[in-house]
């Protein structure tokens, strides 16, 4: 029964979806307000219908229906009643049935948060967001249907796949969705800012936080990635460029690229049609994304059981979408140019010179992703691109992104000089490169790429620290200064932070392979490993030979480790549970292999790995979306609403 | 990822079983070393995007043995290369080959860099002239002054 | 309407088209270099006979099928019929290569499921297996009277690789 009314909540929400995003457009174009009106609680319904239909998913995960294929397929009995629940997203149709969960839940943000803004534009958005919906729901209710009974039930489901069975699932693709679905609300405010033929200031201020809110979602969300394949997969990699990595990767690029280029747009009403584009640009690429997971076009660890009737669907509701928009734009550019000048040496030319660099480097990693595919389909041959290419591409196009980065936060707007720039960045410039020049001889090795990383990493931070002294200084009121400003900082300096444990990682990090027999010590980077026992452990789902490490240093035992070795009893491939001891300045790892079976005395395989600053990268992501909540947050973003209030209520006489 | 083999080796102390350090799961460090690096640079076939030396697959570990056994047999880099590509095609390189079919894929991202500024800095500089005030010379500025005087405004 | 404004779209085109075609194909199938180039020399002991030796160069001079197999493929046993069928009908030989298996186990397997081949050599450790390209288990080879291979087929062998290209390449190979 729960099944079926999820299954008859999805063609509801077809219908509202539908209803929504024809009267929304149509109801703009013509004025009509009682349609318009309609959007708001529209949004609501929606919402509502979706995450009913989530919640019939989630009940038949939970109670172990397994006559409905897809818990048959992705669950099992014994699976732990917390992955029960996050095995509803474990698999291709779930994880749509999520998408669209998201999708409505920013809608219904919008519906809710947008008392400043004109009834028009909110019109307008939420029917793009519908029509986008409607998409998703056509695509589940024709291909990818969750609710599907199976004839025959099963006794026990399949299983979710071992590697899934872990915190991070419940954590990582919520948010991950939520920035990437969140791509399509700038998306949506592009589109109804062409729709109205008008793009202004105000219309920036209004589309600045959300623009901000998905890539805060959508940065934590790679970042809890990247850190569980880091202590999930045991090889202590923290980032492949597989092709779903960097469909992710790609959208949050462009993301950056917008949130800044909207803060020109809001400030000085420039780089207007760059603005729409790069909107237009970062849904795109969430939707091509989807496509490149869910179509079988390049290989992927993360990529989803595959069909080709599904591909074909997503593409053509991706060439519809994208073509769309790119249509739209090209027709009504005209109306939204700018008007407005800055010279060559501003704070504009900066901003532009980063954006352009960083949507190079989208455009990189977009061509590094699609190149096999692109040499195949032209029948030239298989070619494969990893990391080899990402890396020595992707690096020399970010790093003059952080010096720039610096040097656009001083420059005033419109028009600065170069003399004026040099000297104030001067002093900042030369402690940089003493720094960043000492500290890797200090570190133990020098190493011309380590220089360079951790003096821009100096110039940041020296950078950032001075202007806020100075901001200071100007005015010791900090509770005046606009929480925004702190933000950017903040952010800037998150960079910093993970350019820090990046940099210190690939520079410094050490490995040992060794065999183990109990009793047996490794030692790396002045830590000392001894095995002191293995013992059968059973779980409610696998069995694991579970280690005993004792960590030690200078003689003392710090702590022991408890690395696994985990047999699921649905999957031949074991797995490896790591064991981790994180502090501030350095990780230590250690990972389980096989039983050795040679030489005599019971012997195993160990990994041991000392990663400098590692945890650096994900503190620094988190710094950078801490910072962006405080941008986001900003009181201009709801000044607007009080204004009006006012207004209404007529000035007193 | 890149791993960096520790080359000490100490040896095992002879009479307690226990108590000892443990040894490098590779028997020759040196061999083991460049083995790595050479493997780092080929793709694991059956893995998704995972490259030679770090997948825990049945045919990586068969084909690092081989390497391993080429590399003691003293053979160039060149030549353990050829030895792969060869039996699987220029799919197993991890790090695309530098040939025509390739050059837009290395040198794309820098051409678009460098196209994108020289269009960046001609827009900049073609609206800077565009708007700037234009400046009037002396007779030019009698000229505007009468205009403005015949078409005073009323007070 | 702006004709720079268009280029996003047209460049968005292409894309699109270039994903329409890469729907129909496999990334997964990494063709064979040896096509058009002789097998790699090979001697291998015999599964029921281990005390004997096969070699490649004993088919010269006959049109042959290779298929790796193994006791633990699962995929094996969805060709494996197929392989009965075409063993009937006794067009050319088929020889298999037991690869990275057990000699026991191998063995039952073949007297489980029926033996098509002609005879079958062991590969334990692999090396033929990786001498050949081989990089997952089905494969197999059709190789001709010089020695030289002229098809693989990656994965199972399906009726229709069977018809369509295999038979007319026997029939072409023979005359």
């Amino acid at each position: 029964m729960i099944p079926e009314i999820g299954h008859f909540s999805l063609i509801l929400a077809l219908f509202v979806a539908l209803a929504l995003g024809t009267l929304g457009v149509i109801g703009g174009q013509q004025g009509r307000a009682d349609w318009m009106a309609l959007a708001r609680p529209g949004a609501q319904a929606l919402w509502f219908l979706a995450t009913l239909s989530f919640v019939c998913l989630t009940y038949a995960f939970f109670t172990n229906d397994f006559s409905v294929s897809y818990v048959a397929q992705h669950s099992n009995s014994k699976l732990p009643d917390i992955y029960r629940i996050a095995g509803v997203w474990g698999g291709h149709e779930g994880s749509l049935l999520l998408w669209l969960v998201m999708l409505c839940s920013w809608m219904m943000a919008i519906s809710l948060f947008s008392r400043q803004l004109p009834d028009v534009m909110v019109s307008r958005v939420l029917a793009v967001m519908s029509l986008v919906a409607v998409g998703f729901l056509l695509f589940m209710l024709i291909t990818s249907n969750p609710f599907l009974r199976l004839s025959e039930i099963p006794p026990d489901g399949r299983d979710l796949n071992p590697l899934l069975q872990d915190p991070g699932l419940v954590f990582h693709p919520p948010m991950l969705y939520m920035g990437y679905v969140g791509m399509a609300v700038p998306f949506a405010f592009s589109i109804a800012a062409l729709l109205n033929g008008r793009l202004d200031a105000a219309w920036a201020r209004w589309t600045r936080p959300w623009a901000t809110a998905a890539w805060i979602c959508l940065t934590i969300g790679i970042a809890m990635g990247s850190w569980w394949a880091y202590y999930e997969l045991g090889w202590g990699g923290w980032w492949f460029w597989d092709p779903v990595e960097n469909a992710s990767f790609l959208p949050w690029l462009v993301g950056t690229a917008l949130m800044h280029s909207l803060a020109v747009t809001e400030k000085r009403g420039l780089f207007r049609s760059w603005t729409i584009m790069l909107s237009i640009i970062g849904f795109s690429l969430s939707l091509l994304g989807t496509f490149l997971v869910r179509s079988g076009v390049l290989t992927s660890v993360h990529a989803f059981a595959t069909d080709p009737k599904r591909g074909v669907f997503i593409l053509l509701f991706l060439s519809a979408v994208v073509g769309g928009s790119l249509t739209l734009f090209a027709m009504r550019s005209g109306k939204v140019r700018a008007g407005g000048a800055f010279t060559v040496v501003s704070r504009e030319t900066f901003l532009l010179i980063n954006n352009v660099l960083l949507t190079t480097a989208a455009a990189a990693v977009l061509l590094g992703t699609l190149y096999p595919l692109i040499v195949d389909a032209l029948n030239l041959g298989k070619l494969s691109v990893g990391p080899p290419y990402f890396n020595s591409v992707f690096a020399p196009i970010m790093l003059p992104v952080l010096f720039f980065m610096v040097v656009g936060s001083y420059a005033r707007w419109k028009n600065d000089s170069v003399a004026e720039l040099s000297k104030k960045l001067r002093p900042v410039a030369i402690v940089s490169v003493l720094l960043g020049c000492a500290a890797p001889l200090l570190a133990g090795a020098w190493s011309w790429l380590v220089a360079l990383s951790l003096t821009l990493v100096f110039w940041i931070v020296l950078s950032s620290l001075q202007q806020i002294y100075r901001q200071l200084k100007d005015s010791p009121n900090w509770k005046a200064i606009p929480i925004s400003y702190w933000g950017m900082q903040v952010a800037h300096i998150g960079i910093a932070v993970c350019v820090v444990g990046i940099t210190m990682v690939k520079g410094y990090e050490t490995e040992k392979d060794v065999r183990m027999a109990i009793g047996d010590t490794v030692e790396v980077a002045g830590y000392t490993f001894k095995l002191t026992g293995i013992s059968e452990v059973p779980g409610p789902n696998y069995n694991a030979d579970r280690g005993i490490v004792e960590l030690i240093k200078n003689g003392k035992v710090l702590r022991t480790l408890q690395p696994e070795k985990r047999t699921y009893f649905s999957s031949t491939m074991p797995m490896t549970e790591t064991a981790i001891d994180s502090n501030l300045v350095r990780d230590v790892y250690v990972a389980l292999g096989e039983r050795l079976t040679d030489g005599t005395s019971p012997a195993w395989a160990m990994r041991v790995y000392h990663k400098p600053f590692v945890t650096w990268i994900w503190g620094g992501c988190l710094l950078m979306a801490l910072g962006g909540a405080m941008a986001a947050l900003d009181r201009r973003y709801r000044r607007k609403a009080m204004a009006s209030k006012a207004v209404s209520q007529g000035v007193p006489a | 990822m890149k791993y960096w083999l520790a080359l000490l080796l100490t040896l095992q102390c002879a009479f307690s079983s226990f108590a000892g350090e443990a040894i490098p799961l590779a028997e020759d460090p040196v061999v083991e070393q460049r083995m790595i690096a050479i493997s780092e640079e080929l793709r694991c076939l059956v893995c998704q995007n995972e490259s030679l030396a770090g997948s825990r697959a049945d045919l990586a570990m068969d084909l690092r043995r081989e390497l391993r056994t080429l590399v003691k047999a003293n053979k160039s880099d060149a030549e353990i290369m050829e030895y792969m590509v060869s039996r699987y095609g220029d799919f197993v390189r991890y790090r695309p080959p530098v040939k025509p079919l390739t050059w837009m894929l290395w040198f794309g991202p820098f051409l678009l860099l460098i196209g994108a500024l020289f269009f960046l800095v001609r827009m900049v500089r073609r609206q800077q002239t565009g708007s700037a005030a234009p400046v009037l010379d002396a007779d030019q500025r009698k000229k505007a002054q009468s205009l403005l005087k015949d078409t005073e405004l009323p007070s | 309407m702006n004709r720079k404004a268009l280029i996003p779209l047209g460049i968005f085109a292409v894309l699109v088209v270039f994903l329409a075609i890469g729907l129909t194909r496999d990334p997964h199938e990494i063709p064979s270099p040896f096509i058009g180039k002789p097998a790699p020399a090979f001697t291998a002991p015999k599964l029921q006979t281990p005390e004997q030796t096969f070699s490649g160069k004993d088919m010269l001079g006959k049109v042959w099928i290779l298929n790796t197999w193994a006791s633990w493929c699962v995929a094996c046993r969805q060709e494996h019929p197929i392989l009965m069928e075409f063993a009937k009908t006794k067009t050319i030989p088929v020889i298999g290569l037991d690869y990275k298996d057990q000699n026991t186990e191998g063995l039952k397997w073949l007297a489980r499921y029926g033996d098509p081949y002609d005879l079958s050599i062991t590969d334990q450790d692999g090396r033929i297996g990786i001498d050949f390209g081989v990089y997952g288990v089905p494969e197999s080879f059709l190789i001709d009277k010089m020695g030289i291979i002229r098809y693989k087929q990656i994965g199972p062998v399906t009726e229709e690789a069977l018809r369509d290209k295999i038979l007319p390449m026997v029939r072409e190979l023979q005359k």
